[in-house]
């Protein structure tokens, strides 16, 4: 636990692996350089691995100040014990006021471990981070610029701004993809410092004996046109309308949690709170009634299409076109519509859905 | 909600999380192969005791229900240091299984931090046991892009996706079994609303006759306490908290303009045509 100290940096945790830096911390750097430029201090990211002094540069032109590598053999693969323990060291040693991590599955496994240790507070899947003041009502005492974590919460249409005031640092895991990330700028300088890490063959109670990546079959956060359907599809094989519609528009397929849940296809393609945040062009929801968690995935798309049956549905409430009927009659009028337009990716891709 | 931005758990059925029950599965297949003991632990409101029974029916030996008033406000830094102290108080155990996260604040952690607290390695997004000895386990977990099989020694704390199995259904006859389970604080309840006119002692006598007799049967959900499982109570509850509610705010995430487009050919027809002219689609 360390004081309260107006002077801390903002850090980021530059999570990588094999020495390839992940997207969250390059995300996470426009956000966090607005955050020190509001609390005027530097920014600063913490890097460990083996090998891994030749990302700092880069970290830097996303917006560092100072890059804290630590390098060590030991580091070389991701393990909780030993990367929390690096971690806590240096937060020790340097008082960041704010410790930001990616809500991955390594920040999710690995930032709660520090906060335990350190006995902060920590906030998960964040979706947004601003700095304001907090006014205890009861004393009136007032805490000045703290870092406001701000995150859906328990399941309704609820926003919460969570904050610490009093036990530091102030941390947050971030949900990925929804912090757009800022254009490098290669002159930009910045400060290395190289930390030695205390630690040894102890701090690593876990043998890995095999580890299998594979390559994410969608790339849903680049997509400009994403079609998503819902457990309203019905069925796996009436997705075929969301890949019919999609096939037809250039457009990625994608699914709610629930339809996720129930089969009609894979994790890849989840869009939502548990899935990934996509900010597209043109968004179709299609028999998605659009739970909080999952319109915290999508709401930022430039426009949204909701085909819905049920008036009521929530994603009605995001939707920019709103169309209230039965999926099964108003898709085909879609693609239909499409390709009456002359637009289409392949008119043979858009014939798919007739056989 | 409670007025500083807390949940009012008063007002909330108590629920089984669903992934503690993956959790619980796996426990109870890992008894059935090795055999072993299983406790269930949660904190709650006296409520909770509903998800005692469940877990007795399911399969746990033993239940604890962790309720005391001083614990409310609990963020997840003092929920894992409360549990970690209940952990020490039931002694040795050589596996912690967790749900990975729960359905209402979906942080996913309260295991790792819990781990941290007992100074075991933890084990998160576990999907499958692959080999357990009475020394050390191996397990797979889930990385995000795929999968990871690591081996560690035992004492450890697992973190259970809703991959790892399917929650077995009890039988009839052992569920209305344990639906007789009760803590003291219920059967003194119990015993009280019955004998309205009973004086103290003899509420006493009767109360510890009846846990007794549940005792013997395995139907007797302990009940601890703060100062009973020795916690200090400057980390427990609003003090031992960090991360306080500044705002709740319901808010609609309401599109700037939007347009009812009918359902038909000539409706639809023209949404496209707008969103061609528009470059939405190009």
């Amino acid at each position: 636990m360390i004081d309260v100290n107006r002077q801390g940096e903002v850090w980021v945790f530059g999570e990588q692996h094999g020495g390839q830096l992940e997207d969250t911390p390059i995300e996470l750097m426009s956000k966090a350089r607005h955050l020190a430029d509001t609390l005027g201090v530097k920014l600063g990211t913490a890097l460990l691995g083996n090998g891994v002094k030749d990302l700092a540069p880069r970290l830097i032109h996303y917006g560092a100040d100072k890059v804290y590598v630590v390098e060590h053999p030991l580091l070389k693969v991701y393990q909780t014990n030993s990367y929390a323990k690096v971690m806590y060291d240096l937060i020790h040693k340097y008082e960041p006021q704010v410790v930001l991590y990616g809500a991955t599955i390594t920040g999710r496994d690995l930032a709660p471990r520090i906060a335990s240790a350190a006995k902060a507070g920590l906030t998960a899947d964040c979706t947004d981070l601003q700095i304001g003041d907090h006014e205890i009502s009861k004393s009136g005492e007032v805490h000045k610029n703290l870092l406001f974590q701000i995150r859906p919460a328990f399941g309704g249409n609820i926003i919460a701004t969570i904050i610490n005031y009093d036990r530091w640092p102030q941390m947050a895991t971030v949900r990925e993809g929804v912090m757009p990330p800022a254009e490098p700028d290669v002159s930009r300088k910045g400060e290395i410092i190289e930390e030695k890490a205390e630690i040894s063959q102890e701090d690593l109670p876990l043998e890995i004996l095999e580890e299998h990546k594979r390559a994410k079959k969608v790339n849903l956060k680049a997509a400009r046109i994403i079609v998503a359907g819902g457990a309203g599809v019905g069925s796996k094989e009436n997705f075929k309308l969301i890949w019919g519609l999609a096939n037809c528009l250039g457009a990625a397929p994608a699914g709610s949690r629930a339809a996720v849940d129930l089969g009609f296809i894979d994790h890849d393609h989840q869009v939502g709170q548990t899935g990934t945040t996509v900010r597209p062009s043109l968004y179709i929801a299609v028999g998605i009634s659009g739970a909080i968690q999952h319109q915290a995935g999508m709401s930022q798309s430039q426009k949204i299409i909701a085909i819905n049956n049920d008036a009521e549905a929530p994603i009605f409430q995001v939707a920019h076109y709103k169309i209230i009927g039965d999926l099964n009659e108003v898709v085909p009028k879609v693609i239909k519509a499409i390709k009456e337009k002359g637009y289409s990716i392949l008119d043979a891709r858009c014939s798919m859905l007739d056989t | 909600m409670n007025e500083d931005g807390t949940v009012n758990r008063g007002a909330l059925p108590a629920i089984f999380n669903p992934e503690d029950l993956n959790a619980l599965e796996l426990a109870v297949q890992i008894k059935d192969k090795f055999g072993g003991k299983i406790t269930v632990i949660t904190m709650g409101l006296p409520a909770a005791s509903e998800i005692l029974r469940d877990s007795l029916f399911r399969g746990a030996d033993e239940a604890i229900l962790i309720t005391d008033m001083r614990c409310a406000a609990s963020d997840t830094l003092a929920t894992s240091y409360i549990l970690s102290c209940a952990v020490k108080k039931v002694g040795d155990c050589d596996i912690v299984l967790c749900g990975r996260q729960a359905i209402d604040g979906d942080t996913a952690q309260v295991g790792p931090q819990l781990a941290e607290k007992l100074g075991v390695p933890q084990i998160t997004y576990m999907e499958e046991l692959t080999e357990l000895d009475g020394k050390a386990i191996t397990a797979r977990r889930n990385i995000g892009n795929g999968w990871q099989q690591v081996r560690t020694k035992l004492p450890v704390l697992l973190t259970v996706t809703g991959d790892a199995n399917e929650p077995r259904v009890a039988a009839a006859k052992k569920m209305m079994k344990c639906k007789k389970a009760r803590t003291p604080v219920e059967v003194e309840q119990q015993i009280k609303a019955e004998n309205p006119k009973a004086d103290e002692a003899d509420i006493k006598a009767l109360v510890d006759h009846k846990c007794s007799e549940l005792e013997e049967k395995g139907l007797l959900i302990k009940q601890w306490d703060l100062d009973f499982i020795g916690a200090d109570l400057s980390w427990c509850g609003r003090s031992g908290s960090p991360t306080k509610v500044h705002r709740i705010q319901s808010i609609v995430l309401g599109a700037k303009e939007s347009k009812n487009v009918e359902a038909n050919e000539e409706g639809i027809s023209d949404m496209i045509h707008e969103l061609i002219e528009d470059r939405i689609i190009s």
